[in-house]
């Protein structure tokens, strides 16, 4: 188990966001996180990087308990993220904000190697002619592919990614899920929040779905997408139960 | 026992004084999200319109002080769109360095017009007899006008349309802009206000204490501390700091030398923003 | 962050100035070469916690007034020599800004800037209040303190190759933090504290030791001008209108930019000293400084090196 939660809970001022959540990750599979909006996906995934700290239940990662630990220490553990609403730092080039990955994650790289593994990362996702431009001149999808870049050069074992389809055409989402399977080829265990049902039915090898911060499913896609609770769930908008198991839904 | 009868009665006053100086602050924070830096700076454009107004005209500061808060919010609709309209998205740094070149033009200006001698206005009222000490009745006057300018900026926030879209506007810029309100109205009448509060302030606190073109750095100084100590952004959090400074002033110097008075303010004001930034009002 | 090329002009340039009033022998040279020499440093230090990490220490003259505090009770009452005495003097300072630092850099953006401007007040009314360091008139220097120097004029000249020295430094400093890698981490900071934090840099500590830094310089720099002066006192040490110089300085050159706070604080003294001499704006120069500031704001807020950074992409490696 690369990771592991433990009866997690996350609680707003009185709003339990993440309630009594356990789930184990094993190591080069792609783990989808699905369900309905509000349903504490992303705080989950706050939790996971430690951008907040649960009020119960326990993180391991990697056997090591990382429950109490700075978001900065486990990205140097080998945690890395990208977020839903994208954070480039606008007045830094697309070259160097990918470089602060590689220097302060997993990578610990110094300067000169920083350059080298950030170059290398931004060939993958596609970004290479725009190194030298600013992070905050690029548009929607380009700085997504900048939050996975950035994420990539700390060169984690783990990669967190929150929504990095949505937004994207049609073919932007094939190139980006080639992306990830390309990811998950190099041995890098994926969790992805996604609300393309189809697109995280294709590549997850495993699902968890969440209902009002509980956890009500897990299995592979195909269990998940037969499973009456998850209809259930998704009740609130028929067409996502719809979604759920057409497999060439449309973007 | 008389002089502490005394020193409450003049913290009181004076308190309410502060707290109308320092109102402007906090609105213009809690709906524009700036620190106007140009605060102290049309504190003492406040006095010195009140002064001219004095000694041209013969007004006296409590008949004038309506013309300077029509002044006032001209002034400061203006100075809005030439300092911040063009900033007000970016970052705070922008915002705090525009207020602040605003408040280097007027006191430049005003040094070189008006230099740097002190001033008063001399109102002649005499004194009061309250509860066995003499009170100047100047003071007795800023005091209730002061909160009676406050009472009046509650009931137009709370009671009129533009009040309340002040206040969407403040809770919730975009989302006010959804239902129809023409935010760049409501934030320059915004900041309109603040500055014609901090020159009404101004200019009440003339006719008891006498000033210079920089006094209003002192009283902005002790704006920031009241503010932080009501709460940043709440205009009744602004009056209770008020307040509460106007009486630590005064009561404290019964038993400490002056000197140390700025140190306690200032530190209230470092721990204040540390320990609960939301300002002794304020919920978590 | 690429090391370019900034250095091979910038100390020399620096170097070029600060022997014109040697070569020249002149007293007025020098005592405007030290002024600027000493405006360099300042803004320099100030761009490295304001202009990397992107925290406005708006009551920045807080460490120049306790550097200086410290180094002339040292010279005045225990007989320290002015290298120790400043180097004690700058250690200070940046302990007090770690100090300071833990509490005050958890706040962020105006807050912060309205905290430390707090700090500043807070202890410039202490120290008034304080009769060891001379309350509110200050201290001043027995002249026989000059004779370990050769005289005064010996120790003028004195004060002044030690100047030259802090500001070399202090630029140099800045440049290597700011083409590190812990001025990337700075620059993250600056641009996005959350996502750096996720990227793991220790924010925490980073925004300390930049503080520290940024507090270390000053404190030298007061240490020099107050012995320089003979006189003490807590008006001219935390006089916060020297802080919003300093500011005016960073965003004059060009903020987070290494090559900016020389040029804005060389260029911010020659038109300051311009608008003295002149009898019409003499009394004007806080106004048009503060038009100035305005239209930078405005209009260009990069600065000059900002502005010419983005103009001509070729010049990049030599201004950084």
């Amino acid at each position: 188990m690369i990771l592991k939660a433990e009866g997690v809970s996350k609680i707003f001022g009185g709003l339990v966001a993440v309630n009594e959540v356990s789930f184990e990750v094993s190591e080069g599979e792609i783990f989808g996180v699905i369900g309905p909006n509000g349903a504490g996906k992303t705080t989950l995934f706050n939790v996971i990087s430690g951008v907040y700290y649960p009020e119960k239940g326990r993180v391991f990662f990697k056997g090591k308990d990382i429950t109490k630990l700075p978001a900065y220490k486990r990205a140097r553990l080998g945690i890395a993220r990208t977020h839903q609403i994208v954070k480039p730092l606008n007045e830094l080039t697309v070259l160097e904000n990918v470089m602060v990955g590689a220097c302060f994650g997993k990578a610990g790289a110094n300067l000169k190697r920083a350059e080298r593994i950030a170059l290398e990362v931004l060939e993958t996702v596609g970004l290479s002619d725009k190194a030298e431009v600013l992070a905050g001149s690029l548009n929607v999808p380009q700085k997504k592919r900048l939050e996975l870049a950035r994420a990539l050069a700390s060169q984690p074992e783990v990669i967190l990614l929150d929504e990095v389809l949505a937004g994207l055409n049609p073919t932007e989402v094939d190139e980006m899920l080639k992306v990830i399977l390309d990811i998950k080829a190099k041995g890098i265990t994926i969790l992805m929040i996604e609300h393309l049902m189809h697109a995280i039915m294709k590549v997850s090898d495993r699902i968890m779905v969440l209902d009002y911060g509980r956890k009500i499913a897990e299995g592979t896609p195909e269990e998940v997408s037969k499973d009456p609770k998850v209809i259930e769930a998704y009740l609130g908008d028929p067409d996502l139960a719809l979604k759920l198991v057409k497999k060439e839904g449309s973007a | 026992m008389e002089a502490f009868v005394s020193a409450l009665l003049n913290g009181v006053l004076l308190g309410l004084a502060y707290g109308l100086a320092a109102i402007g602050l906090n609105l213009i924070w809690g709906v524009m999200k700036v620190i106007n830096l140009s605060h102290g700076a049309f504190i003492a454009l406040g006095m010195f319109a009140s002064y001219f107004l004095f000694h041209s005209f013969g007004l006296s500061p409590f008949v004038s002080v309506i013309l300077v808060l029509a002044l006032g919010l001209v002034v400061g609709m203006v100075a809005y769109f030439i300092a911040l309209h063009r900033v007000i998205s970016a970052p705070e740094l922008s915002t705090l360095l525009s207020t602040y070149s605003l408040s280097l033009i007027i006191i430049g200006v005003g040094t070189f017009v008006f230099t740097t001698n002190p001033r008063a206005i001399d109102v002649g009222l005499g004194s009061l007899h309250v509860l066995g000490t003499y009170i100047p009745a100047a003071k007795v006057l800023t005091g209730v006008y002061s909160l009676i300018f406050t009472v009046l900026l509650y009931i137009f926030l709370y009671k009129t349309w533009t009040g309340k879209a002040i206040r969407a506007v403040s809770m919730n810029r975009v989302a006010a802009e959804f239902m129809g309100v023409n935010t760049t109205f409501i934030l320059s009448l915004s900041f309109g206000i603040g500055i014609a509060l901090a020159m009404v302030a101004g200019a009440l606190i003339a006719s008891v204490f006498p000033f210079t073109i920089l006094s209003g750095g002192v009283y902005e100084l002790k704006s920031f501390v009241i503010c932080v100590l009501g709460g940043l952004g709440s205009p009744l959090g602004a009056l209770v700091g008020g307040l509460v400074l106007g009486l630590l002033e005064n009561v404290l110097t019964l038993k400490m030398s002056v000197g140390y008075v700025p140190f306690i303010e200032f530190l209230i004001l470092v721990v204040i923003l540390l320990v609960k930034p939301s300002g002794l009002l304020g919920k978590e | 962050m690429k090391r370019g090329y900034t250095l091979f002009w910038l100390v020399p340039f620096l170097l070029v100035i600060s022997l014109y009033p040697v070569v020249t022998k002149s007293v007025i040279a020098r005592e405007t070469v030290f002024i600027i020499l000493m405006y360099v440093s300042l803004a320099a230090s100030l761009n490295i916690i304001m202009g990397y990490a992107g925290y406005v220490s708006f009551g920045h003259i807080v460490y120049y007034g306790i550097g200086g505090y410290v180094a002339f009770y040292l010279m005045h009452h225990v007989g320290v020599r002015l290298v120790p005495a400043m180097l004690v003097a700058g250690l200070f300072s940046a302990l007090m800004a770690l100090a300071v630092g833990e509490a005050v850099l958890r706040l962020r953006g105006a807050i912060f800037a309205i905290a430390t401007i707090g700090v500043n007040e807070a202890i410039k009314s202490l120290v008034t209040n304080l009769s060891f360091l001379g309350g509110a008139t200050g201290m001043f220097f027995n002249f026989k303190i000059y004779r370990a120097y050769g005289g005064a004029a010996k120790a003028i000249w004195y004060a002044y190759y030690v100047m030259v020295a802090v500001t070399l430094i202090t630029v140099v400093v800045s440049y290597f933090i700011k083409t590190s890698k812990f001025g990337l981490g700075l620059f993250s900071i600056r641009e996005d504290e959350d996502a750096a934090f996720v990227l793991g840099v220790n924010t925490k500590r980073f925004k300390s030791l930049a503080y520290a830094f940024s507090a270390f310089f000053p404190g030298m720099v007061g240490a020099v001008f107050f012995f320089k002066a003979g006189n003490i006192e807590p008006e001219d040490a935390f006089h916060l209108v020297k802080s919003i110089e300093m500011i005016f300085m960073v965003m004059l050159g060009g903020y987070g930019t290494a090559s900016g706070p020389v040029l804005g604080a060389l260029i911010y003294e020659r038109l300051k000293g311009m608008l003295l001499v002149n009898p019409l704006f003499k009394n004007l120069h806080l106004a048009i400084a503060g038009f100035v500031l305005l239209l930078i704001v405005l209009f260009a807020p990069g600065g000059l090196v900002g502005y010419l950074r983005s103009k001509f992409r070729k010049l990049r490696g030599v201004l950084e």
